[in-house]
């Protein structure tokens, strides 16, 4: 029992004073930012990045996780309340929370979904605990070729596993590829596509892209959309709370299936998103009584939160252990731990145990805080959904403006951020998916060099991605899930030959 | 979004902004194997793979991904399309689009602080229509929380302009 003893001396590192300070204030200002349009658990935490940096790192990290956790509930309050996915992995939350909260149920709706995602996250957290120092060890193990074995078969997942056109998914990762690339090559010196441009010898930050790409390109998105918002108000009683847990014990089967969707589509880079839209259509497959979805059934609600929240928080397990972010926002925070200096991954786990057992443990311990200050001040948050979008959108650019200048004090970010924010929204029209280009963008510099690595050890030799079982298998896999795609087209070609 | 280009609205299909993204894409794609080509692709001897060596395959990759793009929405083209946009959402997107490049414009030449209280005044002046107590209020609490906030509390400079220069900030 090494994991219990390390999470008790992490428990130790996280229950101080100022770090549960830093807990409230992450969940707080991670639930603003899962309410407000155009602010989300990505580019929230890009923006607050660099007001981290002169912190201590595990303080940092709690704080930063603790927005991760306040931006996946405060998704849903707008989800139930206003029919406004807040987050994209809260669109399926709205098909029966809305309807709940137009029947005068909203505080059921409410309490379903915040204790689900903590239902959801908890047991995450435990698959954390138990599994990330195995999945640790084990990774020790490997070697270059493992290493880009396993960020291969992460950006094949996505093209075998994306609703989005295939083709599309491979031309915006070879994007984040190629903007990983510019700038000063760390190995041989040489300048890569910079053409001379001084600003463009650093590369593109990934926290610009972020950013602009989610949060200026999100703002487009709501224009679109129209500016007005109407909203149910919410209070949340006690007796109503109790009640809706009362009623919860009954849906264990759902919630069981939901925590087991999500932690498989994290941990595999499906994120939360896909997760939530599966949760919901196995529990409405499994239901007796299928017609009162979308109509107001609290199962409905149960299903995709507790989906997405096992979905965002076990995306944190592949980050830690292999360096391998599941999800946007865990790449945000990914990108926090390498400017600290932490290069995530097995040795991690060895080199800097305090830091490790403390995060872990801030995830039950934010989780819990981030339960108890939902339910409590949820009407504060409705409210600040009732200020409208002319004042609220002018104020998100300014604070995103302001979030890209900082990372690095350059007013050429700020230009870029506009830029990325442009293809964000043309991209998200037409239907490009935004994770890989993100994923691609952090991990591109490390993929390219575990490639190389493995490049040098076999003297330019590409057997030695079949060299062993391990590799062979991750690759065959890999393989498996570039060409998913296909299968489809082709049951259907042979099928029309018949 | 799957509408269709007879649906009662009028507005933009996605067959030119689909076309258009995908050139760009493609011609990123020629950019990444120029340059990779120009630095080397190869294998140096003693060293090994050269500096264009990983980029040069992601550029093909984003060829052949946009080029299969292109061919597929070329393809497509005298087919009835989905809408990509309405005129009228167009139009409300313009009218975000435009002050905020103004914006980042402005930010560049009169510091993030001035800009930013203009953004917000606009805004709520012209859009939310609201009152000039309520605006002024808003506009300028705002810039000042954010200087507190990074200037005082981070000591975190934004960038400035004449203005601040003048008011010795």
């Amino acid at each position: 029992m090494e994991e219990l003893n390390n999470l008790l001396h992490g428990f130790s590192v996280a229950l101080t004073l100022p770090n549960l300070g830093f807990m409230v204030l992450g969940i707080t200002l991670g639930i603003l930012i899962g309410v407000l349009p155009g602010l989300g658990g990505a580019n929230g935490i890009a923006i607050l990045l660099p007001l981290t940096f002169s912190m201590d790192q595990t303080s940092a990290i709690i704080m930063l996780s603790c927005i991760y956790w306040g931006a996946l509930f405060g998704g849903a309050i707008t989800s139930i309340l206003f029919n406004i996915p807040g987050e994209p992995w809260s669109v399926a939350t709205t098909f029966d929370g809305f309807p709940l909260a137009q029947q005068g149920r909203a505080g059921a709706a409410l309490t379903a979904a915040f204790t689900s995602s903590f239902v959801g996250a908890f047991f995450a957290v435990l698959l954390i605990t138990f599994l990330a120092p195995l999945v640790a060890k084990f990774a020790l193990k490997f070697g270059a070729a493992e290493m880009f074995a396993v960020q291969m078969l992460t950006f094949c997942s996505f093209v075998g596993m994306s609703k989005e056109p295939p083709a599309k998914t491979l031309a915006v990762m070879a994007l984040g590829f190629a903007m990983a690339a510019v700038g000063m090559d760390t190995v041989t010196g040489t300048l890569r596509m910079t053409f001379g441009f001084p600003e463009l010898l650093k590369g593109f930050d990934f926290l610009i892209a972020v950013i602009g790409l989610f949060g200026i390109g999100e703002i487009l998105l709501t224009m679109e959309e129209g500016l007005a918002f109407k909203g149910k108000s919410a209070k949340i009683q006690l007796n109503i709370v109790l009640q809706t847990w009362k009623e919860l014990l009954r849906y264990w089967r759902t919630s069981i299936r939901s925590v087991l969707v999500g932690c498989w589509m994290g941990v595999t880079p499906g994120g939360a998103t896909p997760a939530s839209f599966m949760a919901y259509g196995l529990a409405r497959r499994g239901a007796k009584d299928k017609d009162s979805f979308g109509k107001g059934n609290v199962e409905g609600v149960v299903a995709p939160e507790t989906a997405a929240h096992a979905a965002g928080t076990s995306a944190l397990l592949p980050m830690l252990t292999l360096g391998i972010p599941g999800s946007p926002t865990a790449a945000v925070l990914l990108g926090g731990l390498l400017i600290w200096g932490l290069q995530p991954g097995p040795l991690l786990f060895q080199e800097k145990p305090d830091f490790v057992w403390g995060l872990i443990a801030s995830m039950y311990l934010g989780n819990i805080v981030g339960l108890i200050v939902v339910l409590t001040t949820v009407p504060w948050w409705a409210a600040i959904l009732r200020i409208p979008f002319s004042v609220i959108g002018p104020v998100i650019i300014v604070i995103c403006a302001i979030g890209a200048y900082t990372v690095h004090s350059s007013i050429f970010d700020v230009i870029m951020m506009l830029v990325f924010g442009v293809f964000g929204y043309l991209f998200k029209k037409l239907r490009y998916p935004l994770a890989p280009l993100v994923l691609a963008l952090v991990l591109g510099d490390m993929a390219e060099s575990s490639f190389r690595q493995s490049m040098l050890l076999s003297q330019g030799s590409l057997s030695i991605f079949w060299a062993n079982p391990l590799v062979a298998g991750l690759m065959s896999l890999s393989f498996v899930m570039l060409l998913w795609p296909i299968v489809p087209a082709l049951k259907h070609y042979l099928r029309g030959r018949d | 979004m799957e509408r269709s280009e007879d649906a009662a609205e009028a507005g933009l299909s996605n067959r030119w902004p689909e076309i258009l993204v995908a050139l760009f894409l493609l011609a990123v794609g020629v950019i990444v194997v120029s340059d990779s080509m120009r630095i080397g692709t190869g294998w140096e001897e003693g060293e090994g793979p050269q500096a264009g060596y990983f980029p040069f395959y992601i550029g093909c990759i984003l060829l052949v991904s946009s080029g299969w793009i292109l061919i597929g929405a070329l393809a497509r083209i005298s087919k009835p399309q989905p809408q990509f946009a309405s005129w009228v959402e167009l139009k409300s997107v313009m009218q975000m689009l435009v002050p905020l490049s103004i914006y980042i414009v402005a930010v560049v030449y009169l510091g993030l602080y001035v800009s930013s209280f203009v953004l917000i005044a606009y805004f709520m002046k012209v859009h939310g229509k609201f009152g000039v107590i309520g605006t002024v209020l808003t506009s300028v609490g705002v810039p000042l929380a954010a200087f507190m906030l990074f200037e005082r509390w981070f000591l975190v400079p934004l960038p400035k302009g004449p203005i601040e220069q003048m008011l010795g900030l």
